[in-house]
């Protein structure tokens, strides 16, 4: 990679060692990607639960924190994704005392490095939204894929340690979708039915997901035959990231950069088709209700829940009764507003539990299961519904309003 | 018999050599694994329920989130990692989390690598060299 005097400066150590790491973590990630050279950032978002970075990955963050100020603090604002606890309510779900001490270490760490600790994957919603034409180093997936497609910004998939360095050397190795070339179309889905609920949107985004492949696909939807809410977009957008390791869709006459299909889809290439109907967005759910006829939870979360979300499950549960364990998890943003509008109190007086802060998949989801005794959970995330077989539950992946029916049936499912 | 090479476009880590354990199915180490007991957990994947430690997983591409660039480096300071990763595609968590690990990694082929390696082959992967390759030295099954 081609660096310039900054660049080889901190390479040298010039300014500590923790840049140092940084920049050559950076370089090794951008030479295998054949990256030429650095793009400045705008900002970066650390995704570092401690179910997934773990002991060694918690002592590696305070070695770093012993360092003097100046060697240790990012350049540009850097923002958290969900943590591994809500510690206000941590024994509600019968976190354990070490989960919650791994978490603090990893918070002074971050905390240490001038990290400011949103832990929200919704940022596109309530912190600071890119904007279009902006680089970038995100570190959820959903929030790449919808800073790319909806705002129009430019980052990668930034995985903690690259986002931690790109925070640390306010830059990133240039390549992938910080390229113009990159963010053109690969294949084509024709969309015979325009999604209503959001888990449809889900289950579309699912859908595509598998169609694409693979990190470097770049789907260009045809036929939604209205804009989508950014709540619509996030869930399609999470979930096709998930099945699919996607970072970039266009909506065409929809999203930014796609106002025309000639300005996505290469006219000179023959680009693969698909379609996609209702009957496939029912088959997918469909798949995942077969498993079983009952559930021990309902979760709402991945990504957590904007405020308007909480609204409609405050709505949902008005005057009835959850007599299962329900879970809406939202953002330390959202979380407050949910809490003087009312919507909590009605929430939790139904019997459901708001958390704050984590994400179910992310919050020690396999210990969690084995405290509760949950094995089989209801959602209308299905990108939760795509990750959480890993931890051993079974999941069903349902419309908020039939979610919500299940938790105070408690919980059969009504096929 | 004759040994194969397969060259590859990129590949980083150490040289190694070992079994391989095959499949056409993606691989993310958050979706996948239960990195407790070593093992492929996720119910709908080629390879549930098989150990992956010390094996060279050749598989198709990487898939799902971010949070294998974390789980790595907590895997390889456990022992609980495989020896090597093997894949069609990467994405960047892949080789993010291979660079903080200092795992072998290697990727990119003219054919598909999951068919070329029998289940169980010895295989021997040089990143270093002026061509990065995975070598078949001994047939699997």
């Amino acid at each position: 990679m081609k660096l310039n005097d900054e660049e080889r400066s901190m390479l040298a150590g010039e300014q500590g060692p923790f840049r140092r790491w940084a920049i050559d973590h950076q370089i090794k990630v951008g030479s295998y990607l054949g990256a030429p050279d650095f793009v400045p950032i705008v900002q970066a978002h650390i995704m570092a639960d401690t179910e997934s970075l773990g002991l060694a990955g918690v002592e590696w963050l305070e070695r770093w924190a012993g360092l003097p100020a100046v060697q240790r603090r990012v350049r540009v604002p850097t923002i958290t994704d969900p943590r591994g606890t809500d510690f206000a309510a941590s024994a509600r779900i019968k976190h354990q005392s070490w989960m919650l001490d791994l978490e603090r270490r990893a918070v002074a760490a971050f905390e240490s490095f001038g990290v400011l600790m949103t832990n929200t994957c919704i940022n596109y919603q309530t912190i600071m939204p890119p904007v279009r034409g902006e680089h970038a180093a995100y570190g959820d997936t959903g929030v790449v894929i919808y800073s790319n497609s909806v705002c129009g910004a430019r980052s990668n998939f930034e995985g903690g340690p690259s986002a931690l360095s790109a925070g640390l050397t306010g830059r990133t190795p240039r390549y992938g979708f910080h390229l113009d070339e990159r963010r053109q179309a690969t294949l084509v889905v024709e969309v015979r039915q325009t999604p209503s609920e959001l888990s449809d949107w889900g289950a579309l985004g699912g859908l595509v997901g598998r169609l694409a492949g693979d990190y470097w696909q770049v789907p260009a939807l045809v036929g939604i035959d209205r804009v989508p809410s950014s709540d619509e977009m996030k869930h399609f957008g999470a979930a096709l990231a998930s099945f699919g390791s996607v970072a970039l869709f266009h909506l065409v006459g929809i999203t930014p950069e796609a106002a025309r299909g000639g300005d996505v889809i290469p006219s000179q290439q023959r680009l693969r088709r698909h379609v996609v109907t209702a009957a496939d967005i029912r088959a997918l759910q469909d798949g995942y209700c077969r498993q079983i006829d009952a559930v021990d939870l309902v979760v709402f979360s991945a990504p957590q829940l904007s405020l308007m979300e909480m609204s409609r499950v405050a709505d949902l549960l008005d005057g009835r009764r959850a007599t299962i364990p329900l879970l809406a998890i939202t953002s330390p943003q959202v979380k407050p507003d949910a809490d003087r509008m009312g919507l909590t109190g009605r929430i939790e007086a139904a019997g459901g539990t708001v958390l704050s802060g984590m994400c179910f998949y992310q919050s020690y989801a396999r210990e969690m299961a084995e405290a509760n005794g949950w094995k089989r959970l209801a959602t209308n995330s299905a990108k939760l519904t795509n990750i959480i077989g890993g931890y051993g539950y079974k999941p069903a992946l349902l419309s908020m309003e039939a979610c919500v029916d299940v938790a105070c049936a408690g919980g059969r499912l009504v096929q | 018999m004759t040994e194969k090479i397969f060259y590859a476009a990129a590949a980083m880590g150490e040289k190694v050599r070992g079994p391989a354990l095959v499949a056409k199915d993606g691989f993310s180490a958050r979706y996948d694994l239960d990195r407790i007991r070593g093992v492929f957990s996720r119910p709908e994947h080629k390879l549930a329920g098989q150990s992956y430690l010390g094996r060279i997983l050749v598989l198709d591409v990487a898939k799902g989130g971010v949070a294998t660039a974390w789980m790595l480096y907590d895997m390889m300071a456990r022992h609980m990692m495989p020896a090597a990763l093997v894949l069609n595609a990467v994405n960047p968590i892949m080789v993010q989390g291979a660079a903080l690990a200092g795992t072998t990694l290697i990727s990119g082929f003219d054919c598909d690598i999951t068919e070329a390696i029998p289940e169980g082959a010895t295989v021997e992967i040089d990143p270093a060299a002026q061509r990065p390759y995975v070598k078949l030295i001994e047939p699997g099954t």
